[in-house]
């Protein structure tokens, strides 16, 4: 079997494709990296690829807030091919600006089937609680109970890895939206406190409660990622894609990459 | 009739912000301060109602945590001040908006956007005055209000044309001189004489853009006049001896001992944008450093975040593709107290919070990892900080393409010309004082990084295709230096007429001489237009064709059918008169001192003195993972708090060799302040012994200077620069490395205090195999401690010195064979047998311990050596060529035998966490017990527990 055609979309301000497409080659993909003006043209298809991956940056400079401009652009221009890809069952992946794009074009964030409008989105990533952007590693454990079915072989999984954001702080519009966030599986990665030592064994991490710098924005239930009901569509803040070889980490044991996000990824998408 | 719409949030850490620094400006009375988005909408005819709560529901408004009023500015809560831009200032955020309003098929909107700060407390009119000024606007670039803003839109003006004609024929030299200093020329008698007589001798007067177009060309900025100038020296020793020497170029100077270099590995030198060395067969590293001090001293955010974006633009001036930051910050201290503050100045602490966001936006939005530097904090930058910033760039072997060929097309891409950014060059060449913000407040410019970013696709791609066949960064002087340099051999024909605008109303010298950012000039062949125009389209970046490079060798610069400049390039390039000008130097006499008690105490002070003091807060605004290479990262250790010696990059694209890149950095500014020849040998290694802490090859290194100087035409200054520059060139030949790029920013002066002579020294080494990086934090119980090199005995510049104002002004002396220790080191490293290092630098041996041990979270018990010195002096004192090592009691004798006399056993590292420092006398006995026992924890947090920002 050839390697499944992975489109990395880039808008301008996109700056985490390239590390994205490595990750995907390790995974066994293939990644092609087009600019969104290309597929607007016509000239490249959401359809002609097994899998959709929006990657980290600051697209049109967040200038609006965070993907908003993006956001836009997949709800009045692609709206139909990213439902086609969905309903394909073909994985989306959304990193850090890709989540957000994700969550703002209403692809991910509702608890029902049918994807909310923008005015009555229930969830978002906003301002930091510490009121900045920051870079550092941090501890994700893929939740036991998501729905997504491509993320169904890595359920439990440690990874360990940066975040580099200023507006990563995962909040409902109240509280039971979250809980029926949790009740219904979509809650896919949580942040993990990991001690006074950068550990990678499941048993030895507990979620990071809120506590700063183990929860690193202030997230709600330390949500660090979610997916959509049909578990298709998946987005998370923080950056598997940087630690998908042993000598990235900057610390601790060799062990709890990203790789095997990206190649579940891969997986689904062939 | 424009419609105001405003957005507030639910919750909102800026206004948190605001309330904790107001009691710092000496403000109590803020109890809470809200923050809301004002967005004024025209679209000439009246708006649809439907169409606002469509762009506010689509793009404007985050229905979770925010909500948004349309109409008038309601009530005010407490005091509520509004913020705008300045007219003509880049209004990013309106323009998004703009773009996202024509997507929804809005037609025609304009958008003007501000700040409205509610402020509630009590406050009276000095409270809102103080908090307004000093925490919510800069003058420099925006408008305040108490009450509410009328909306700018972007400036409106009417498209004309004139070109003035400036008499210069019979002008005397004192009319030069005022005409010079009336149009903010920076040029002196005898270079006004000399454009004087040109234009006499082909019988008509100047235009104003032949005249800017000049003064930009000549400027110290451009032109380097100082480092080309004839100087003659007069050193005077400390004990009256007075010898003369003459000095001819110091840049000159500089290149002469590459030349002499000259290793295999050296691709070019001094004539490029950026210095370019081989990283393996297939790829070569292009690295650059530049500074950005005058706009940062007026608008700190703005002047760091295009000091960034210009140094990147040197980067894809050679071709190459940007893939890492530095940057180097001196700031004075943070905690000045305001009456100390000279007036029209800001404070540090506002100089140094906007620098770092300005830095932290421009890099993390362009997508690269900002992984080095530095910040020193010292009164002499009170009036002017320094503000460098470094890029990395890797390109394929010899694929940047050089030489415009007859008949190309000059070619323009990225961002529209403004008026902003006007006299970016002439005024980087002058002094400061109190009223510069409010004569060259245009010379300073927000960014645009995405703008840039898309400069950077669209080279690379236009690289690869062979589109074009020379490029240069539109830098200080705009159009008039990227077109003028490019077309210094060929001459070109320029029509200003298709420049895409901001706005209308510029003149033809202004459009000509914007410094306007994110801009590249391309020499294209005009059947590569087309397929360069594609990539264009494909990446949203505008293009514009300029004119051609014509043969005649003048430069012709028509705006439609009127001539704006006719000049020959051989004048505007070999007419500049070189500079004879007169150096002073005297050596300053050699101070005892008595050395202060040694105790716990003496640790934690140095630990905590800002130069050592962690910078974590601002290290983690900086992204330093994109791109994914970053091997040795700026924070390392078991809890990622210590400080790391030297970064290490794995360049995206080349996993098929274990290769990787060193970058790191010396400075030495209070060694300057005694010494300045051996601050340039001080700052020299101490950049190489960063880079060969982590791994790097001394065999490998390129360096480039940075210079930061006082005004050169006061001999006094001069001649610590001269001085300076023999400590490079003697560096250089002695460490066998050559400098391959340099820059110099002189006129670094407020009201006639100089900086401090500041010379930054950055390295760019190779590690041979990444997997043997390493870090001062790798270290494991039991594993032996060793000090390579001996102490200098002397604390004149060192941080001690100054927590305990000793007054001491004899230097660590230079090292006169740098390589025969520094090689067998990284042998040492490469083999594999060394679990950490870390360089001696500010705190000598104590904190460059103390360090490790925070960093790995470990105890470490160290016997000193004391070579000659007393205890406090053995500990404390600076110098060059030494580096604590870790390594595992198995490799004694291998590394006794590589280190020969070089390394010395002075502990070990313990479980005990404790931090236990004795001296070993000079007869062999060492003191009894330990003189510094300090546990970890206690030493972390006096490392950590500086000013958060």
């Amino acid at each position: 079997m050839s390697a499944a055609p992975i489109l990395i979309v880039h808008a301008s301000g996109t700056n985490r494709d390239g590390d994205a497409a490595q990750a995907i080659e390790l995974a066994g993909g293939s990644p092609r990296i087009v600019h969104i003006n290309q597929l607007r043209r016509g000239r490249v298809t959401f359809g002609d690829h097994a899998g959709v991956l929006i990657p980290g940056g600051f697209s049109y400079g967040d200038s609006l807030g965070a993907g908003q401009r993006l956001a836009l652009e997949l709800r009045l221009w692609f709206a139909h091919e990213l439902s086609e890809v969905v309903t394909a069952g073909k994985p989306v992946l959304g990193i850090c600006n890709g989540f957000q794009v994700l969550v703002k074009a209403g692809l991910l964030g509702g608890t029902s089937e049918n994807p909310p409008a923008a005015a009555s989105r229930q969830v978002t990533l906003t301002d930091n609680a510490r009121g900045r952007f920051e870079c550092r590693w941090v501890t994700l454990r893929v939740e036991p109970t998501v729905r997504s079915s491509w993320l169904g072989s890595i359920r439990d999984t440690i990874i360990r890895c940066p975040i580099a954001h200023g507006e990563g702080r995962f909040v409902s519009a109240d509280d039971s939206v979250t809980a029926e966030l949790e009740a219904q599986g979509l809650v896919a990665f949580r942040y993990q406190d990991s001690g006074a030592t950068p550990v990678v064994r499941p048993d030895s991490l507990r979620a990071a409660s809120g506590v700063y710098p183990a929860n690193p924005n202030g997230s709600a239930a330390d949500i660090a990622g979610i997916c959509d009901h049909s578990g298709a569509v998946v987005g998370l803040m923080p950056h598997p894609e940087d630690h998908v070889l042993d000598w990235q980490r900057p610390n601790g044991d060799p062990g709890a990459t990203g790789l095997p996000l990206f190649e579940a990824f891969v997986a689904a998408a062939q | 009739m424009p419609l105001r719409v405003t957005v507030t949030s639910h919750s909102d850490p800026e206004g948190d912000a605001i309330v904790s620094a107001a009691p710092l400006v000496g403000v109590n009375g803020l109890a809470e301060c809200r923050v809301s988005r004002v967005y004024h909408l025209d679209a000439g005819d009246p708006l649809d109602r439907n169409d606002v709560d469509r762009l506010c529901r689509e793009v404007l408004v985050d229905p979770v945590v925010a909500e948004y009023s349309v109409g008038d500015a309601g009530t005010a809560v407490g005091r509520a001040v509004e913020v705008a831009a300045l007219p003509g200032v880049t209004d990013i955020e309106a323009r998004e908006l703009e773009r996202a309003a024509q997507q929804l098929q809005i037609a025609d909107l304009r958008v003007s956007t501000a700040v409205r700060y509610d402020l509630i407390g009590d406050l009276d009119d000095t409270a809102v005055a103080v908090i307004t000024r000093r925490l919510l606007a800069n003058d420099t670039i925006e408008q305040s209000h108490e009450g509410t803003l009328a909306p700018t839109f972007t400036v409106q003006a009417d498209a004309h044309c004139e070109v003035e004609s400036v008499p210069l024929a019979q002008l005397s030299d004192s009319e030069l001189a005022t005409l010079s200093s009336q149009r903010l020329l920076s040029l002196d008698t005898e270079e006004m004489r000399a454009i004087q007589r040109y234009f006499d001798e082909i019988g008509r007067s100047p235009t104003d853009a032949e005249l800017e177009t000049l003064a930009q060309t000549w400027s110290e900025h451009c032109v380097h006049k100082t480092f080309r100038a004839a100087i003659e020296l007069t050193h005077t020793t400390a004990d009256g001896r007075r010898t003369v020497t003459r000095h001819d170029g110091l840049l000159a100077a500089l290149r002469e001992v590459t030349e002499e270099l000259d290793p295999w590995w050296l691709r070019s030198a001094f004539v490029d944008d950026a210095g370019i060395v081989a990283f393996d067969d297939h790829f070569d590293l292009a690295f650059k450093v530049e500074t950005h001090n005058h706009p940062s001293a007026l608008e700190p955010f703005g002047g760091a975040n295009t000091g960034i974006g210009g140094v990147v633009r040197d980067i894809l001036g050679v071709s190459a593709r940007p893939i890492a930051c530095t940057n180097v910050l001196c700031f004075g201290p943070v905690d000045l107290p305001d009456e100390r503050l000279f007036p029209g100045v800001l404070h540090p602490r506002r100089i140094r919070d906007g620098v770092v966001e300005g830095i932290a936006d421009y890099g993390n939005k362009l997508g690269l990892p900002t992984v080095n530097g530095a910040v020193v904090y010292d009164e002499g930058y009170i009036g002017n900080p320094l503000v460098y910033c470094g890029a990395l760039g890797l390109l394929v072997n010899g694929s940047h393409p050089s030489a415009a060929q007859l008949g190309d097309r000059v070619v323009s891409i990225g961002g529209r010309v403004g008026r902003d950014g006007i006299h970016g060059a002439t005024f980087s060449s002058a002094t400061m004082d109190a009223s510069t913000v409010d004569s060259v407040g245009a010379a300073v410019q927000i960014g645009d990084p995405i703008t840039e970013k898309g400069c950077i696709e669209v080279v690379e791609r236009a690289c690869k295709a062979g589109l074009y066949n020379a490029i240069t960064d539109c830098g200080a002087g705009g159009f008039s230096s990227a077109v003028g340099e490019m077309g210094e051999d060929l001459g070109v024909e320029v029509n200003l007429e298709g420049v895409r605008l901001k706005y209308p109303g510029l003149q033809p010298w202004e459009i000509w001489l914007s410094e306007a950012q994110e801009r590249m000039v391309m020499a294209v062949s005009p059947g590569s237009l087309a397929a360069l125009q594609q990539i264009c389209d494909d990446w949203d970046v505008e293009l514009t064709d300029l004119g051609s490079f014509s043969g005649t060798g003048d430069l012709v610069v028509r705006h439609g059918d009127t001539p704006v400049i006719d000049m020959s390039m051989d004048f505007l390039h070999n007419g500049l008169p070189r500079r004879e000008m007169a150096a002073t130097w005297v050596d300053p006499p050699s101070t005892a001192v008595e050395s202060p008690p040694v105790n716990d105490e003496m640790l934690l002070g140095l630990l905590s003195h800002p130069d050592v003091a962690s910078k974590e807060d601002i290290v983690r605004r900086y992204d330093h993972e994109v791109r994914a290479g970053t091997v040795v990262r700026p924070l390392v250790g078991r809890n990622a708090d210590g400080p790391a010696d030297a970064a290490v990059i794995k360049p995206l694209g080349t996993q098929y060799t274990p290769v990787a890149a060193v970058l790191s950095n010396g400075l030495c500014p209070r060694v300057g302040k005694h010494d300045p020849y051996a601050m340039a040998l001080s700052a020299l290694d101490e950049a190489v012994r960063n880079l060969v802490a982590v791994g790097g090859d001394p065999d490998r290194v390129a360096l480039l200077d940075n210079f930061c100087w006082g005004d050169p035409t006061r001999s006094d200054r001069l001649g610590s620069l001269v001085r300076a520059v023999q400590g490079c060139t003697d560096g250089a030949r002695r460490y066998a490395m050559p400098f391959i790029s340099g820059k110099d920013s002189l006129f670094n002066e407020f009201e006639g205090r100089p900086v401090p002579p500041t010379l930054l020294i950055s390295a760019l080494g190779l590690v041979p195999d990444l997997d043997r990086a390493i870090d001062s934090a790798g270290m494991n119980v039991g594993d032996d401690l060793w000090l390579i090199g001996r102490g200098s005995g002397a604390l004149g510049g060192s941080v001690a010195d100054a927590l305990y104002s000793l007054g001491a002004t004899d230097v660590p002396a230079p090292l006169e064979d740098p390589l025969p220790r520094y090689r067998p080191v990284h042998s040492a490293i490469a083999a594999g047998l060394v679990s950490a290092a870390h360089d001696c630098s500010d705190g000598g041996i104590a904190v460059a311990a103390a360090e490790m041990a925070i960093a790995a979270r470990y105890g470490v018990a160290v016997e000193v050596p004391a070579d000659g010195c007393d205890a406090f002096t053995a500990l404390t004192n600076e110098g060059p060529g030494r580096l604590v090592l870790a390594a595992h009691r198995s490799s004694r004798e291998a590394l006794a035998e590589m280190l020969g006399v070089h390394g010395r056993r002075i502990g070990e590292v313990t479980a005990d966490s404790r931090i236990s420092l004795q001296v070993q006398g000079a007869g062999g006995d060492t003191t009894a017990g330990a003189v510094i026992s300090v546990d970890v924890q206690d030493a972390t947090r006096a490392f950590t527990s500086s000013v958060p920002m």
